[in-house]
């Protein structure tokens, strides 16, 4: 098999193997992004230079037997909110057109410390907005299982690039399910960690009290050495945990019998696609036959977490955009009467509508008269958010298993004239944010058209090393037939 | 529920964001639409319920302490080589005192 296509936790074998070089797998993941980024659009821009310089010298560390990690040499591809020295970075939004940070993330640094081969800046939602990669100033994305569908979002361009095999690896942001979700709708592994697991230092801040970087892979091994390369302490993210960062990859193959996995009964209601119900239901009878427990358990607020998370995120996103004012980076509307003037006229013309609904909403429910009654009662929802998932892992539940998304992927513009039922997308992954908790999607199956159907496994704090375990024995349960999407076929 | 014109022109303002008059009221529209969905929030009983900001690890305090030692920032020049106008020392906005 080209190695190209291999899934990351394997194409890194094969590199130790000395069967596959860096330099030409970069090659031809190049040379399958010129081929196929026309239709599919996952990349904003490729950094094939810095790339290729990285394959070069992680070429001669694979040949001295001396990679940095076993990501020395596996390209990855980058959502565009993440800062990287020198390049343009976005965040999907006009507002920013044209801004080059003068510093890297703590996770970018940490991945070329890894040897990871940096290629591009993937496609987003404005400033992660989003569930459909729509809200891009920069043109949608689309789905490599069918192009006329949405890859989902907002990391729908590093999802759509895993999955069209124009990389083996890439980080996004999750704040509401911003990577679950995608990886579900284009078929492959992402995974939100633990609030805190990884620094958020140079990420572009959506909701502060919510936002996680998390990885995205073919398989769940790639996804485990992803998030070992990103996860840690960093003296530049005060939310980010002191605790060490475990080996995720030696405990994977470990049994999972004695297990067990808790089936919410509030996350298999309404308006849940039959073929998604029946697909996770087969995942986790897969499980079983692993030796796992199932047993049905209640979140009962979880219905309520939707509307608590559209207060608090956009609250805290009408904060933190508040920076995007024209005075020191990215754009600004051409010369205004006064400061006033400048501000918001800049902030009209560079920001896309789904923004200014989110940072209106979030104003209003922080301005005066309204804060108890809006912002301060969704937190104490969110508190019984987090119990519910508290009491069902105190009564022995290991892990919480769902759909990732009630339906496969949509149509473009389906959903695009609606906030409210874009918004119902993320109806399963909100829950996990609110909470603070870490999950995982991964590939469980195909509706009959053809579209990847994805299962998530949701953990208890700082339980990665379990939840990737769980994981993995799905996957292996499950064996997927290996099959690739249709773009990919035809090419 | 509803919301007004006169209401999104002052959140609005609130958030230093003009708006076009089909813009405020589309807005109206939809910000009703959604906080109608978010209503039912009130039914939901959180007497005696603390509010949950934040679900992080560490105690706010330990959160927002660190000793205090002098680090490297990042240099004058590159920060104000990315600002839409600057004078090589500062950032410049139109005068805000005459």
């Amino acid at each position: 098999m080209n190695p190209s296509l291999l899934p990351l936790g394997e194409l890194t074998r094969a590199f130790e193997r000395g069967e596959a070089r860096p330099s030409a797998v970069l090659e031809e993941c190049l040379s399958r992004i010129a081929r196929l980024d026309g239709k599919v659009h996952a990349f904003l821009r490729l950094t094939e230079g810095e790339a290729r310089a990285a394959a070069r010298a992680a070429d001669e560390r694979r040949a001295r037997k001396a990679p940095l990690s076993p990501l020395d040499g596996v390209p990855v591809g980058l959502k565009d909110l993440f800062c990287q020295e020198g390049i343009e970075t976005t965040a999907g939004s006009r507002i920013l057109e044209g801004y080059r940070p003068p510093y890297d993330a703590t996770v970018v640094r940490k991945l070329r410390e890894a040897g990871a081969v940096l290629i591009g800046k993937t496609n987003m939602d404005e400033f992660a907005m989003g569930s459909s990669t729509e809200n891009s100033a920069y043109g949608p994305t689309r789905n490599p299982w069918d192009l006329e569908r949405t890859p989902g979002g907002s990391s729908g361009g590093s999802a759509a690039a895993v999955s069209a095999r124009m990389v083996p690896g890439a980080l996004g942001t999750d704040t509401g399910g911003s990577i679950r979700q995608p990886a579900s709708l284009v078929g492959v592994v992402g995974m939100k960690p633990t609030y805190g697991r990884v620094s958020r230092y140079g990420v572009v801040a959506f909701a502060s009290s919510l936002d996680q970087v998390g990885p995205f892979a073919q398989d769940v091994r790639g996804a485990a050495l992803l998030l070992r390369a990103i996860a840690g302490h960093d003296p530049s993210d005060q939310t980010s945990s002191k605790r060490p960062v475990p080996d995720y990859d030696a405990g994977l193959e470990k049994p999972v019998r004695g297990l067990t996995i808790g089936v919410p009964k509030e996350y298999f209601g309404e308006g849940i696609d039959p073929a998604v119900e029946k697909s996770v239901r087969a995942g986790v009878a897969a499980l079983e036959r692993e030796g796992v427990s199932a047993k049905a358990i209640s979140l009962p607020n979880s219905p309520h977490a939707i509307a608590a998370y559209y207060l608090v995120a956009t609250a805290e996103a009408s904060s933190n955009l508040a920076r995007y004012d024209g005075v020191r980076y990215g754009h600004r509307a051409p010369k205004q009467g006064s400061l006033l003037e400048l501000y918001e006229k800049t902030r009209a013309s560079g920001f896309g509508a789904e923004v200014k609904r989110r940072i209106l909403l979030g104003t209003y429910a922080l301005s005066a008269g309204y804060y108890d009654a809006y912002y301060l009662h969704a937190q104490k929802v969110r508190a019984l958010i987090r119990r519910d998932f508290d009491q069902a892992f105190a009564s022995g539940v290991d892990a919480v298993v769902s759909p990732t998304s009630p339906w496969a992927a949509f149509r473009l513009g389906e959903k695009a004239d609606d906030p409210l039922a874009m918004y119902l997308n993320d109806i399963y992954t909100v829950p996990v944010n609110l909470a603070g908790l870490p999950g995982i999607s991964i590939p469980s199956g195909f509706t009959q058209g053809g579209l990847p159907i994805g299962l998530q496994l949701v953990g208890r704090p700082f339980e990665e090393g379990t939840l990737l375990r769980l994981a993995r024995a799905a996957e292996r349960a499950l064996a997927l037939p290996q099959r690739l999407p249709p773009i990919l076929e035809r090419a | 529920m509803a919301i007004d014109r006169n209401t999104v022109r002052h959140v609005a303002r609130l958030a230093r964001l003009a708006l076009t008059e089909p813009e405020e009221e589309r807005t109206a529209a939809q910000l009703g639409h959604v906080l109608e969905y978010i209503e039912r929030l009130k039914a939901v009983d959180v007497s005696g319920v603390e509010p949950l900001s934040f679900a992080g690890e560490a105690s706010e305090a330990e959160a927002v302490m660190r000793d205090d030692v002098v680090q490297p920032s990042l240099r004058r020049e590159e920060v104000l080589a990315q600002a839409p106008e600057q004078d090589g020392s500062s950032f410049v906005v139109p005068r805000i005192i005459e």
